[in-house]
């Protein structure tokens, strides 16, 4: 089994100190809790090729759901069909229901949604412009009118890298490190003040201690921002989240408080998983 | 045996790196001698005059040919104002929107267009711009060099655009821009430097054109104002002087002929300086 006691002796509790687990978790079960996403019967089809069956989730309000699987489950295809994402792909579809608040999402402006649903990729992928530029982009586009400044530096400061930047904000984002860009497409996404954040395997490209980092501000975002994270990193979904949701080919094989997935697993494919004899 | 077949792998190495590196030292040597022999023949005639004074009547000698310079200068202006926009949306299109088949429909079409003769497409511009108007024009010269610009970049301008990581653009699109709005505020501007350096070469390949302007844009001895007149340019004019009888005037089209090089490696030297002090488009 992986260690995931809050404080033991793991890796993964030495690399992020400050990211304990239980302590998030919310007390009430997860159907009391407020929820932000609803997801009902999702099938979603690359052309004729079926990626995710018939897959319910309920996804809390500030909380963090992890999305772990083997490579092909479907967990990154579903990630981004909830900001629409996949229409950028040609021949997609799906059927099935997710709410946003209560709200169908296909029935919403995909721009709306999408400024409500930010997302994160899994490489660093800043605009070739300057760090300032980056930030206020998604205001840009929106047609923000007010002060930018003020919204780039409070972005800034929610992704912890104001301190790093605040001297040369209108250098070029390619000077910056792999983990200070991570930090500023985070910042960049922020800047739009999403309600839900979508992270795509943020730390794949990153070295440990740039990937606690993201952890680290993962934790504190959680008050104002819900997120769901696609990771292969299992230790990271122990470490960073409060429910973790396993995918297999496809299809939801078990979802529950992260600490209970982790230690209790009610499938035996999720054992199987979670203790490295596939996957 | 062992030893036998190491020796002629080595000399069929020598070999083969002998042929490859004389080829490659033949090209570079080829636009040098070009450069030096233009340079030593133009630069003797090469004169303050040359680019002040208007032509002489023949059997005078000296007189130069700023008319021509600024009429290839004129025309490269039309050129790019009638080729460049045409060949940047459809590059656009080509990369972003094209499905299938009509973009492979395009595609092939535009090669074949850039395949097309230039004296082909100089009929094509006679009979579209100067018969209807029954006399040769700048106009006429700038619809047939424009034509011309056309192929080289809808196909540069596609390859820059393609070259963009596709994860700039689902960046742009997560946060809410529409496809157009990616395209023109983050895909065009990360493929800037490569798309005007495309669009450079195409218009320095055209600045050297002389088939099909000679029945457009034909040529002029003297200043001519305005669009719609006859003007000269320096590769007509090159082959003007170059066949005619005159020793002065063999000169003169040898200083053409360097003017017209050196336009063209300036505009292109200068271009790609300017650029890459730009920064950040660069390191995408």
């Amino acid at each position: 089994m992986i260690s995931v006691t809050p404080g033991g002796n793991s890796l993964a509790a030495r690399l992020a100190p400050q990211v304990r687990i239980s302590e998030s978790s919310p007390t009430t079960s997860e159907r009391e809790a407020p929820l932000r996403f609803q997801i009902s019967d999702l099938n979603f089809f690359y052309g004729s090729k079926q990626a995710v069956f018939g897959l319910n989730l309920k996804i809390p309000k500030n909380r963090v759901t992890a999305l772990i699987g083997p490579s092909g489950c479907g967990k990154s295809t579903f990630l981004r069909t909830l900001n629409r994402m996949n229409e950028t792909v040609r021949n997609t579809r799906f059927d099935g229901q997710i709410l946003l608040d209560g709200q169908d999402i296909r029935e919403m402006d995909v721009v709306g949604l999408r400024r409500r649903v930010g997302m994160v990729f899994q490489r660093p992928n800043p605009f070739p412009k300057s760090i300032y530029d980056n930030v206020a982009y998604g205001l840009r586009i929106n047609g923000y009118k007010g002060r930018l400044d003020d919204l780039v530096e409070h972005s800034l400061h929610r992704a912890a890298l104001w301190e790093e930047v605040k001297d040369f904000l209108h250098k070029s984002a390619f000077a910056l490190s792999g983990g200070q860009q991570q930090r500023l497409c985070i910042a960049r996404a922020l800047a739009v003040d999403p309600e839900v954040l979508l992270l795509d395997e943020p730390c794949s490209a990153l070295d440990p201690v740039t990937t606690a980092k993201i952890e680290e501000l993962m934790f504190q975002l959680k008050d104002s921002c819900t997120m769901v994270i696609v990771t292969h990193n299992m230790q990271q979904a122990a470490r960073a989240s409060d429910f973790t949701a396993f995918m297999l080919d496809g299809k939801l094989i078990e979802h529950n408080e992260t600490p209970k997935l982790f230690t209790t697993p009610s499938d035996p494919r999720t054992e199987a998983y979670i203790t490295g004899r596939f996957g | 045996m062992n030893r036998l077949r190491l020796i002629w792998r080595k000399s069929l190495n020598v070999v083969a790196l002998t042929l490859t590196g004389v080829a490659a030292l033949a090209v570079v040597s080829i636009l040098f001698l070009i450069l030096g022999y233009l340079i030593y023949n133009g630069g003797k005639s090469l004169s303050w005059d040359f680019f002040t004074k208007l032509p002489k009547p023949v059997g005078e000698t000296g007189g130069g040919m700023a008319n021509a310079i600024v009429g290839s200068l004129k025309l490269l202006l039309l050129a790019a104002l009638m080729g460049i926009p045409v060949g940047l949306m459809a590059g656009v299109y080509l990369a972003e929107f094209g499905g299938k088949t009509f973009s492979f429909v395009i595609r092939y079409t535009t090669d074949l267009l850039n395949g097309v003769p230039s004296i082909v497409i100089g009929i094509f511009a006679y009979s579209l711009a100067v018969l209807p108007v029954k006399h040769f024009s700048a106009l006429a010269g700038g619809v047939a060099l424009g034509i011309m610009v056309i192929p080289i970049t809808v196909r540069s301008t596609e390859q820059f655009l393609r070259a963009v990581p596709g994860t700039l653009r689902e960046g742009a699109m997560a946060l809410g821009a529409s496809k157009w709005k990616t395209i023109a505020t983050v895909i065009l501007p990360a493929a800037k430097g490569g798309i005007i350096t495309g669009v450079l070469l195409a218009l320095a390949r055209v600045a050297g054109e002389t088939a099909p302007l000679l029945f457009t844009a034909f040529s002029n001895r003297f200043w001519s104002p305005g669009w719609s007149q006859p003007i000269a340019s320096l590769p007509v004019m090159i082959y003007t002087y170059a066949i005619a009888p005159y020793d002065d005037w063999h000169r003169q089209a040898w200083a053409a002929g360097l003017v017209l090089l050196a336009l063209v490696l300036v505009a292109n030297v200068g271009t790609r300086l300017a650029l890459s002090r730009g920064g950040a488009a660069r390191s995408v």
